[in-house]
């Protein structure tokens, strides 16, 4: 049945603290989630105060600052610190997002740092990302088509193009799959709002010539209709994107395709 | 130990390529238990105190034996579609999943029966 009790070394304990330099006027909790699978131990939460006036003004300023020069064995993902890689995603106050888009002013009090939900954890904000990334492989994210490649290029028109806009922008940074509680229970068979928007950019693509067989292949009790239109995918979008509508656009399609 | 690739657990048995018409009865009997419950709900308020005969007449009418059989398959139908959801989504273990399934579904079978039943022996008692 319904499992209620959380498995071995899920609990997660107070950690250690470091304080900020005595000098430090304009201080800042940041509590941040720490689990070695290596160590054996359980997951605990460590507290490190920074001094503000001398770190930048996003959350990820203060996690590369920490690892810098507080603790080195802080471990996380990052690398444009502009919101176009999509590494550096994590939950942050409570909210997945990217730590680089994420100003420190925005969170009141304490700043709570966890990896992105109902994920393994490889190391401390580092998420164990492969099954998303073979969901995404599995709905073959790439143009396909029968009609012989023109001399130059496939050619839209200026409004199929715009049928993409909101679409081909997300970066598939995983925030709206781990925030979606049908991802969490059901996430070895649905595919998830970030891999579903992605079928959906493909569906929406006016080159592409094979809407019929990526409908069948979606056309599931779990892969699509596992969403219950929760929002949480809308919400969460660092990008200010909208999964939950190119979701419910799929099943429209399924729908017109019935009768 | 599991040694099977991402992408091949991922793909699984393949799609079921069904879903749609569940998800689509599901919406079109949300529709439907619109008019039928406040149908129902207003039939109650403004027959709760009436005499058993009244009642009685009243559910032998042809419009209203009507409307109480559509709500019954309606609110059945409905309910075992949204009950299955909520076992897919929260039971994990295999023969739980499926006996509960098949047990939502008997009950909903039996009670919606029963309740047609009734109302036909109220028509066809006055008739």
């Amino acid at each position: 049945m319904v499992e209620f009790n959380l498995p071995a070394n899920s609990v997660v304990k107070e950690g250690k603290s470091f304080s900020a330099p005595a000098d430090a006027k304009n201080t800042r909790s940041f509590k941040i989630y720490r689990y070695d699978p290596d160590s054996g131990d359980n997951p605990r939460t460590d507290t490190y105060d920074i001094d503000l006036d001398k770190c930048g003004p996003m959350v990820l300023d203060a996690l590369i600052k920490i690892k810098n020069e507080i603790d080195a064995t802080l471990t996380f993902r990052r690398s444009c610190r502009e919101g176009i890689c999509g590494s550096c995603a994590m939950n942050i106050d409570g909210r997945n997002t990217l730590a680089c888009l994420k100003p420190i002013d925005d969170i009141k009090g304490e700043v709570k740092i966890y990896p992105l939900p109902h994920m393994p954890v490889v190391k401390d904000l580092v998420p164990d990302l492969s099954q998303p990334y073979a969901q995404l492989a599995s709905i073959e994210p790439w143009l396909k088509a029968d009609s012989p490649p023109p001399v130059g290029e496939r050619l839209q028109s200026r409004e199929e193009r715009a049928q993409l806009d909101g679409l081909w922008e997300c970066i598939l940074c995983f925030s709206c799959s781990t925030a979606c509680p049908s991802y969490w229970w059901n996430s070895d068979r649905y595919l998830g709002p970030a891999v579903l928007l992605q079928a959906y950019r493909w569906l929406a693509d006016s080159r592409d010539e094979y809407t019929g067989e990526r409908l069948d292949m979606l056309e599931d009790p779990f892969r699509l209709y596992r969403c219950h239109t929760i929002m949480n995918c809308t919400n969460t979008c660092p990008k200010g994107l909208n999964p939950a509508l190119a979701i419910t656009e799929i099943k429209k399609m399924i729908a017109e395709r019935r009768a | 130990m599991k040694m099977q690739s991402d992408l091949g657990r991922v793909r699984g048995l393949g799609s079921a390529k069904s879903g749609s018409s569940h998800w689509w009865t599901q919406r079109v009997t949300a529709v439907a238990n619109l008019p039928l419950g406040i149908w129902f709900i207003v039939s109650i308020l403004s027959g709760h105190t009436a005499s058993y005969d009244a009642v009685h007449a009243w559910l032998s009418s042809y419009f209203h034996s009507t409307m109480m059989i559509l709500m019954i398959v309606s609110v059945a139908v409905h309910c075992t579609h949204g009950l299955q959801v909520v076992i897919e989504d929260y039971v994990h273990n295999r023969k739980a999943e499926i006996v509960s399934l098949m047990l939502i579904k008997a009950v909903a079978a039996f009670l919606s029966v029963a309740a047609i039943v009734s109302v036909l022996r109220i028509v066809f008692a006055g008739a």
